[in-house]
């Protein structure tokens, strides 16, 4: 039943450790709290959250100390920085100031769709895969794989030329439905691991249905590690979102961050030295994904207690 | 002697302040001894048997020293250690045999260890090699193969024989039998002893909590408990007349081939260890004693009660200055 | 009359290894375990033993051959039925920190009972049936309800699962190497209350690999040895007379306090497991030829060929794939028992 690789189970010794009996009943704390007492001392996953939560606030927020419209010309274009236009405007007239923080919302808007589509998805079809195993499997992998294999990018442009109008939500669901597979296979490789363990077998025995076992049992096993995936997905979902915007494949008559460096390209705002056009989207987007990235690496050292530094 | 440790105590770093795993051991062994390291889990053992070898980053030393071969060992200094490792002292950790790099051969692990161990005359360990596996029943083609390729016993003999092929002088073994069948373990322990009598290893400390296996290959037994050393005696008079209410319970609680339950009701030992942690005044065995009384609350010293026979209870030290009080043809002012 | 009935279950995994095909687990196992019996069933790894467990625990199926319980095929049951015939027989696994789930506290084995079989019982009532089951396996409630797992020792883990196995009031206790991982002096224990039990009229299958403790516990023993019957009866004319090679040498190799390890002199048929003999080369000494002997033994038990392991499982494929041990090529139809005495049966040499 055990899936160890010796002969016969080796006697007590994981399980008493050092501090035997009585000491250890009343000394060790359940161990959801041990997570938040380390995380809270983590210097990077506090770095990233915090720079992170300070940006959606930003998003949330900033726009509406916007005076312009993000597509509304000022009429006074390449104006520089300054008190009246905080970002300065470009080559259009167009408020910079308005279009970070608008832009900002939408690249967070989404990237959160985009990873929320991914994750559902994967999650179904990993677990599907990794739990009942045999042909169910084979066909999930044959189409995970396949999906891995068709370029998003010309997949996008075929499909973006028959629409008259991109959405955002069409934007979001196109980036799930074609970043699951990286989810899929992470939980289905989870999930195939851990559906051999004894605890699994025992909630069998207690008469337990697949769905409740996959859900109670094995999800909150992989709670970790399906945090860190979806964080980084959450990430990745941005700087897909704005690669398309970038390339004008993002959604129509929406301001996004790589929609305004996709403007400043088009306007040779770098030739003209107009750094307010192109420098900001390009920091922010850099930040919100490095925070995200930071953050991640110190979760995983708060989850993994041996990549902690003592 | 070839072994000699003296008074050691080895702490565990933790969160809550440090925590003594062994206390104030000492004992010594001769050359070509091999001594059994019994107790149960949390008695200290392994952390005693690894300490001699191997003291990783949570352990410390907190007192004491170690001597092999009238050379004293630096414990706490990992890099002197390094040069001692494998050549003066060697280590079969625990689950050793689940241990071995599944991505390189067991050649290539072997060949590794010489390299690190920057020995000159590789030819003369190659053909030692083969006469040692040769010797326990493996075949050469072991070397160019996985770990996964091998069943639980081969892994734990490779494991063995790396750990000697550069004939330490003391073998510490830690749980070597407990993983395997009972057929293999007898391969295995019967190796040790072979390995001990060919003189690969001067000697030896076994580590496990099965009395039965080491009544077959030690020659003598220490008990542990809660980090302290209960008793220690020859094999064969530990078995047959141990002293120590705990080793007296221990023997007690084990089934032999052939005893039914209905014949005869075994007991185990009320109780638990107490934690090392916060451990008890005294000796800590008194609270699950069935003899224990007001003295135990001082901790009882390892002494000698018979040549060879050391033990840390006050009841048998109370015993034996009865019985020296009365023995028969003592001068009257020699009486104690 | 509860019975639990094997007959001539077989076990196949598909081969992975160079030659492909199938290798037999389990070769037309057939036994009974009766009401207030204890059956120890002795084997070393690579025999089979925790196959058997798994099957008629319904986590793994036969591959052929039957299992009846009170006279109905178990492979019938599904659903609702299945959950029934979990109210009937229970297993506790080898590694008792395993069976618990990390996540959650160790009492959680409890309540999935409760949530399943008994969730119209009050709080009060079922307080009282988790207290009177903690006090069977004697267990201080205090002591285990409200913590995790890792705050428990192995003892305390186990009795926790095997109370856990009596507040579904079963008949029938699947006891896969439930001593190994405790202490010597938390085995007995454990022991001593799986006497108790089988008193009180529970059926036990006790698997093990630990002679001496397969002995002190159960009634009737069966030795298996890749996958077969090797010798099957009442415990006493087992171990007091046995006949097959096998069992001879498992008694042999037994590590006893009182008496050393008897140097048997070297037979190269006992080894022979498929017609292989044993050519060993010299090793001299008396000591050299039982390493030889048990050498030989472990070799040709083990065979060279090694399943992998999850490999498979997670590079692709996911099939079912025999955990870690190695397989030996054997043949599916196992040797014949004939009857030596009156309950006790003897397997032809192989």
């Amino acid at each position: 039943m055990s899936e160890s690789v010796s002969q016969a189970p080796a006697p007590e010794v994981a399980t008493t450790g050092l501090l035997g009996g009585s000491a250890r009943v009343a000394a060790a704390p359940p161990k959801r709290n041990e997570f938040i007492y380390y995380g809270l001392r983590n210097p990077k996953l506090l770095f990233g959250l915090t720079v992170e939560v300070l940006l959606v606030l930003a998003a949330i927020i900033a726009p509406f100390f916007a005076k312009y419209a993000p597509l509304t010309t000022t009429n006074m274009p390449v104006q520089h920085p300054g008190s009246t236009f905080w970002l300065g405007t470009d080559l259009n007239g167009y408020d910079m100031y308005s279009q970070l923080t608008n832009g900002l919302r939408e690249s967070y808007l989404i990237g959160a769709l985009g990873a929320l589509f991914a994750t559902i998805v994967g999650l179904v079809i990993g677990f599907l895969a990794g739990w009942r195993g045999g042909w169910l499997d084979e066909i999930l992998q044959l189409i995970t794989n396949v999906l891995v294999m068709i370029p998003s990018l010309v997949l996008l442009i075929v499909i973006g030329s028959y629409l008259t109008s991109r959405s955002i939500l069409f934007e979001g669901t196109f980036i799930g439905l074609t970043t699951w597979p990286w989810v899929a296979r992470a939980v289905r490789a989870q999930t195939f691991s851990l559906r051999s363990r004894e605890y699994v077998d025992l909630a069998r025995l207690s008469g337990k249905r697949p769905v409740s076992i996959v859900v109670k049992e094995i999800a909150p096993n992989m709670a970790s590690y399906l945090f860190l995936v979806i964080i980084l997905l959450f990430g990745s979902s941005m700087l897909i979102a704005a690669s398309y915007d970038f390339l004008g494949l993002g959604p129509s008559q929406t301001v996004s961050l790589g929609y305004m460096m996709n403007q400043a390209a088009s306007n040779s705002a770098l030739f003209y030295h107009m750094w307010w056009v192109f420098i900001p989207p390009g920091a922010v987007l850099t930040l919100m994904v490095f925070a995200l990235l930071i953050a991640n690496v110190g979760l995983d050292e708060v989850f993994n207690p041996k990549l902690r530094e003592q | 002697m070839s072994v000699s440790v003296e008074k050691l105590s080895v702490a565990y770093r933790s969160r809550r302040g440090d925590v003594t795993a062994v206390d104030n051991v000492s004992f010594s062994l001769a050359d070509g001894e091999i001594m059994g390291l019994a107790g149960e889990s949390g008695s200290g053992k392994s952390t005693l048997g690894n300490a001699l070898v191997y003291l990783d980053a949570r352990m410390k030393t907190t007192g004491g020293k170690v001597a092999v071969d009238g050379r004293e060992l630096p414990i706490s200094d990992n890099n002197a250690m390094r040069h001692r490792r494998m050549t003066e002292v060697s280590l079969v950790p625990q689950y050793a045999m689940s241990a071995l790099t599944p991505t390189r051969k067991i050649g290539k692990l072997i060949s590794d260890l010489l390299k690190s161990h920057h020995v000159k005359d590789k030819d003369a360990v190659y053909t030692e090699l083969s006469r040692r596996l040769a010797l326990i029943g493996l075949k050469e083609d072991v070397l160019g193969k996985y770990s996964f390729e091998l069943s639980g016993g081969m892994r734990q003999r490779v494991t063995i024989i790396m750990s000697t092929l550069l004939n330490p002088s003391l073998l510490v073994a830690d749980e070597v039998t407990s993983a395997l069948d009972v057929s293999t373990q007898r391969a295995v322990g019967e190796m040790l002893v072979e390995f001990r009598d060919r003189g690969y290893i001067k000697s030896a400390i076994t580590i496990t909590h099965d009395l039965s296996i080491l009544a077959q290959i030690a020659d003598s037994i220490a008990i542990m408990y809660a980090g302290r050393l209960a008793e220690r005696a020859p094999t064969s008079v530990l078995v047959d007349s141990p002293l120590h209410p705990y080793t007296q319970a221990l023997l007690a609680s084990l089934p032999a081939v052939g005893v039914r339950h209905d014949q005869v009701t075994l007991t185990g030992i009320p109780g638990r260890p107490p934690s090392l942690a916060n451990p008890p005044s005294g000796c800590r065995f008194r609270e699950r004693c069935p003899f224990a009384f007001a003295k135990c609350t001082e901790t009882p010293p390892f002494e000698e009660i018979k040549p060879g026979h050391l033990v840390a209870c006050w009841k048998v030290s109370q015993e034996q200055a009865e019985t020296a009080a009365t023995a028969p043809g003592l001068p009257l002012k020699e009486q104690v | 009359m509860t019975t639990l009935k094997l007959d001539q279950v077989s076990k196949l995994y598909p081969s992975t290894t160079r030659g492909g095909g199938l290798t037999p687990a389990l070769r037309k196992v057939s036994f009974e375990l009766k009401p207030g019996e204890v059956i120890s069933m002795i084997g070393e790894s690579g025999s089979g033993k925790t196959t058997i467990g798994r099957i008629l625990l319904r986590l793994t199926k036969p591959t052929s051959g039957t299992v009846t319980f009170d006279g109905r095929d178990i492979a019938s049951y599904s659903g609702r039925g299945l959950k029934d015939y979990y109210q009937q027989v229970q297993g506790v696994f080898p590694d008792p920190f395993s069976s618990y789930n990390p996540v959650y506290r160790a009492d959680r084995v409890f309540d999935l009972v409760r949530s399943s079989y008994f969730p119209q019982v009050s709080d009060k009532e079922w307080s009282a049936k988790i207290e009177a089951a903690l006090d069977a396996v004697a267990l201080n409630p205090g002591d285990v309800l409200g913590k995790y797992p890792h705050q428990l020792s192995g003892g305390q883990q186990q009795r926790l699962l095997i109370a856990r196995a009596l507040l579904l009031d079963v008949k029938v206790l699947i006891a896969d190497e439930v001593i190994s991982m405790l202490d010597a002096s938390t085995r007995v224990d454990v022991l001593n209350l799986l006497v108790k039990l089988k008193r009180q009229g529970l059926a036990i299958l006790f698997i093990t690999h630990d002679l001496s403790l397969g002995n002190y516990v159960s009634d009737r023993t069966i030795i298996l040895r890749h996958g077969a019957i090797v010798e099957m009866g009442a415990t006493g004319k087992i171990f007091g007379n046995p006949q097959h090679d096998y069992t001879k040498m498992l008694l042999t190799a037994v590590p006893e306090l009182h008496k050393k390890w008897q140097h048997a002199p070297f037979d190269p048929d006992l080894v022979s497991a498929n017609g292989a003999t044993a050519a060993m080369g010299s090793p001299n000494g008396k000591a050299a030829t039982a390493l030889a002997h048990a050498s030989m033994l472990d070799e040709i038990t083990h065979g060279e060929q090694v399943v992998k392991r999850d490999l498979r499982a997670v590079f692709g494929g996911g099939r079912a794939v025999a955990s870690g041990k190695s397989q030996v090529a054997v043949a599916l139809e196992p040797p014949a028992l004939h009857e030596f005495e009156p309950d006790h049966l003897v397997a032809e040499p192989e």
